[in-house]
């Protein structure tokens, strides 16, 4: 039995987590983060490796702001700039609602400060003369880029240790609890060894699990556990820089200068209760499919790896941020439903604020937990 | 409980395992399905050369020549009775379906019972110079000569250890190729003390001596105990330094090598079958859990032959039997008890040759340890040692997927079939632990590279190198 | 040293077949694969992606992956396990946009 006294206990090190690590020991709180599996390998680690504003909830935007000056500073910040790069990202529309739709959500999105420009398929082709026919359009948001999402959470753990955070992994929470004016956070390993936790502050990062936390607290969100399907190939000649998404969302498409393409979309079948996520084979021929249709020239490339992992989708795919509502010292940061990579930086240091002073000029209402307490317990609609 | 006729059998690989699965399937009542990606069956030891070819018997697999016809003829006579399918490749196992990539595009095969014999590939420590051309895999070496009548180079030397390393010299130097040396890092200095072990494989050692003996009397040189050091050459392989058993330095010019440490199994479908796999502290490697009939953890999934573990092609036919003997047994057969227990005496017996045989090739796994960082340890993402090291020493990563993740070791085409073993080594070694605290590396689908025109069934036919049909995109 | 890697020792005669490389003729037989024919006329048969070096084919048994080539119609064969065949064309590089 260990006992640990600290001042901000983290469940997950994802990179949530992990950067919410960091940020607190930059302003010398101590802090303790559990990670039941390795930093940085569920959702953080098997995502799509998107770093956008183009196309996201409104609500996510001034997160996303917030977490661009983190990725930006990542060389310092980590020593590492875990292959960030601004490529830009094109949303595509395949349809004429599709071009609608896009121009709509452009025009909601100038007043957050980045610039999305329409483009026709003509003026798609002339800058960018490798889609399909299916293509007919895209909006161009040149601020947008793409990182490997397999780097992000262990150099935050790494620049978190470094800087004097106790980062314990294969540390699965098994209870957490009020003991007094604290928190008592109890794991044990593989080997029975347990641990108990004291801490003044609980942030709950702990992604596609981190119901169960909530849930010790009289709070949920509606939200299930859903397993991302991931494809890549071997290395092609490069020559497509921007990251693609598409209105719909069913696949999203990039290819890295070692030549790799690295596409996917939908979602297998595994339960978090199944153990371990799996790639279903007709989503993996399905999905290639769609690249095709999208950059024909990827029907030249071989398939050389799928993946999947768990992510946290809820109901309304908005995350779920900010403090309890039940208890106090307890925050919320999880629930980025498939598109956390780009925000998740910027999120650490946000909690680092609201954990340490209280509050955070970023707005949070819209993204409480809180929402789903009016509701029925509805399952997300697929 | 099925009745025989109606029972759906997969079975992976026709080499010696599949063929005589097969064969004792049908014997019994139950048509299989064998899948294979080559285009004959055989396997590789016996691998059958193209049509067109006119070599003997004899000539292709020498003293084995009654043992490959006869299971080349085995097959022969029950292939059209059952659904065989070859130039294909099983690229996922998918909750009883398997996913299939042949020729004419892809396709599901349902099954109720899987029978793995997917054989083994050569098991390489990379050197300075293992990546440039002109150095192959011994086993590579071997299918040139029997495969395509080729030899891999004019001047060609053979290095690593293991019984494969006389036999193909041998096969070179009696096909007329010009062979250089055999450098072993064998001692053999124990083969005496070994001997009650490797005479339990009846005539097969005896074998082995005489290779050697004919190798010396025809000029070749056979180098025992050696370290080899490097492989020399800037565009191409040109010499092979190391270091002798006497511990003086040798540089052997050469324009070929052939170079392997013995076989290891191709496991990628066991794992994603979801068969548990033991650490193996006399290989060294991570094997599919099996019992003495080679029911996996996986309750109608089944291996034999080299694709569970190392014991070569008579085990293999042997094995193949068995398992589909418990196959038929545990789906409710009747099936003759003393034919198994026959077939698990033969086996014991040639396990006991196969552990004398081990310990007289020891595979010098954690040579390894040794190589500069400046060394390629995976080849198809071209990641050296080096960064194996710095993720295992500054970068926190004491475990090999975590290793994979952070450096691209083991991420590529191969999906770290020639570089797993030695990113384990080397992580382990940095890190000061036992090998098997480092884990191993979890398999994805495709177990081997599939390329997309292949999926996309209107564009199958363009997939088959046919340069009269255009492609449309 | 000769400029090819590969050395015929056995199976001499066969119908012969032409295929072609960056436009260039390369002389092989029936039952020689497309390895087999490149490594009789040259000793390289693609560079590395990650530029350490020429690659000229590993385990000749479609384990190891090391000798996929592009094909000039688009897209790409693994050389040890794809018979040669009559007009076959391979480029070296491949143009993208």
């Amino acid at each position: 039995m260990e006992r640990l006294e600290t001042e901000v206990i983290i469940v997950g090190g994802g990179i949530v987590g992990c950067s919410t690590a960091l940020h607190l020991r930059q302003r010398g709180v101590p802090v303790i983060l559990l990670e039941q599996g390795q930093t940085g390998a569920a959702a953080s680690g098997v995502n799509f490796g998107g770093v956008r504003r183009n196309g996201r909830a409104l609500e996510e935007l001034a997160i996303a702001a917030r977490s661009l000056e983190v990725w930006r500073s990542m060389p310092h910040l980590l020593g590492s700039d875990c292959e960030y790069m601004v490529t830009g990202h094109l949303k595509l529309a395949r349809s004429e609602a599709d071009m609608v739709a896009l121009a709509r959500h452009a025009e909601a999105q100038a007043p957050f400060g980045f610039k999305v420009e329409m483009l026709s398929r003509n003026a798609l082709l002339a800058r960018f003369p490798y889609f399909g026919p299916k293509v007919l359009g895209a909006a161009w948001c040149e601020s947008d880029g793409q990182a490997n999402p397999r780097l992000v959470g262990p150099a935050f753990a790494r620049a978190a240790r470094a800087a004097g955070a106790i980062i314990r992994e294969h540390s699965r929470v098994s209870t957490v609890a009020r003991d007094g004016e604290r928190f008592l956070v109890v794991c044990g390993d593989d080997r029975e060894h347990h641990v108990e936790v004291r801490g003044r502050t609980l942030i709950n990062a702990a992604g596609a699990w981190a119901n169960q936390i909530a849930a010790s607290f009289g709070e949920q969100a509606v939200m299930e556990a859903w397993s991302p399907q991931m494809v890549v190939t071997e290395p092609f000649p490069y020559f497509l820089k921007p990251a693609l998404g598409v209105v719909g969302g069913d696949v999203y498409l990039r290819q890295i200068p070692r030549g790799n393409f690295i596409f996917g979309g939908g979602y297998g079948d595994a339960t978090l209760a199944s153990g371990r996520a799996t790639v279903m084979p007709k989503e993996t021929l399905g999905s290639c499919e769609l690249a095709v249709q999208l950059i024909p020239r990827v029907a030249e490339a071989t398939v050389i790896r799928v993946w999947s992992g768990f992510e946290g989708i809820t109901q309304d795919h908005l995350p779920v941020f900010g403090p309890s509502l039940t208890t106090p010292g307890l925050i919320h940061a999880f629930g980025f439903s498939g598109h956390g990579f780009a925000l998740s930086p910027g999120v650490g240091s946000i909690v680092a604020e609201l954990a340490t002073t209280g509050a955070t000029d970023v707005p949070l209402g819209p993204l409480s937990i809180g929402r789903f307490a009016k509701e029925s317990a509805e399952t997300p609609g697929r | 409980m099925t009745e025989g006729g109606s029972l759906r059998v997969l079975i992976v690989g026709a080499g010696p395992a599949g063929v005589r699965a097969a064969e004792t399937l049908l014997k019994h009542g139950v048509k299989p399905t064998v899948v294979d990606e080559a285009p004959r069956h055989g396997g590789q030891i016996y691998r059958q050369q193209p049509d067109g070819f006119k070599r003997p018997p004899r000539t292709l697999y020498g003293f084995e020549a009654h043992k490959a016809t006869r299971l080349h003829q085995a097959f022969d006579s029950l292939k059209e009775r059952i659904d065989y399918r070859p130039n294909t490749l099983v690229w996922n196992l998918w909750r009883n379906v398997a996913h299939v990539a042949g020729p004419k595009g892809t396709d599901e095969i349902p099954f109720d019972a899987l029978v793995l014999a997917t054989g083994a590939m050569d098991r390489i420590i990379p050197l300075p110079g293992w990546t440039l051309p002109g150095v192959y895999s011994l086993a590579g070496s071997q299918v040139a000569l029997k495969y395509q009548g080729c030899a891999i180079g004019q001047k060609v030397v053979f290095c690593g250890t293991g019984p494969l390393l006389y036999l193909v010299a041998y096969q070179y130097k009696h096909a007329g190729a010009e062979v250089v040396a055999v450098c072993d890092t064998a001692r053999l200095s124990h083969a005496a003390y070994l001997m009650p072990g490797l005479l339990a494989g009846g005539s097969t050692i005896f074998k082995g001596m005489w290779y050697a003996a004919w190798l010396k009397l025809h000029g070749v040189k056979v180098l025992n105990g050696v370290t080899p050091l490097r492989f020399e050459g800037t565009d191409r392989v040109n010499a092979l330094r190391l270091i002798t058993g006497r511990g003086g330095e040798k540089t052997l010019a050469c324009d070929a090598v052939g170079h392997g440490y013995t076989l290891k199994p191709e496991t990628q479908l066991a794992d994603l079958a979801g068969v548990n796999f033991g650490f193996d502290t006399m290989t060294r490697l991570w094997l599919p859990a099996i019992d003495e009939y080679g029911r996996s953890t996986v309750e109608g999934v089944y291996l034999a032959g080299d694709g569970a573990s190392i014991a070569g092609a008579d085990a293999a036919e042997l094995r193949g039997e068995l398992a589909a003997l418990a196959l038929l047994k545990d789906h409710g057969m009747a099936v003759p008890n003393a034919r198994m227990v026959a077939l698990m005496r033969k086996l014991g017996r040639l396990s006991r040759f196969r552990e004398a045989l081990d310990r007289l090739f020891p595979v010098p796994a954690t040579d390894v340890h040794a190589i500069n960082d400046e060394v390629v340890v995976c080849r198809c993402e071209a990641i050296t040692a080096g960064e194996i090291r710095h993720a295992a020493h500054e970068l926190d990563a004491g475990e090999v997927n975590r290793v994979k993740a952070l450096t691209r070791a083991g991420m590529g085409r191969c999906q770290a079939r020639l570089c797993g073993a030695n990113i384990a080594e080397l992580v382990a070694h940095a890190r000061a632990v036992p090998l098997e605290a480092v884990g191993r590396l979890r398999g994805q689908a495709p177990i081997k590279p599939l390329p997309i025109a292949l999926t996309r069934k209107a564009d199958a036919l363009w997939a088959l190198n046919r340069p009269d049909e255009p492609w449309s995109g | 040293m000769t400029e090819s890697q590969f050395h015929r020792v056995a199976e001499r005669e066969r119908p012969s077949l032409t295929l072609y490389l960056d436009g260039q003729a390369i002389e092989a037989r029936r039952g020689d694969t497309v390895l087999t024919a490149l490594l009789l006329a040259r000793h390289v048969i693609r560079e590395s992606e990650f530029g350490d070096g020429p690659r000229a084919g590993f385990c000749l048994m479609g384990a190891c992956q090391d000798c996929w080539v592009f094909l000039d119609a688009g897209g790409r064969i693994r050389a040890c396990t794809t018979m040669a065949e009559e007009g076959l064309r391979l480029v070296s590089k491949v143009s993208v946009p």
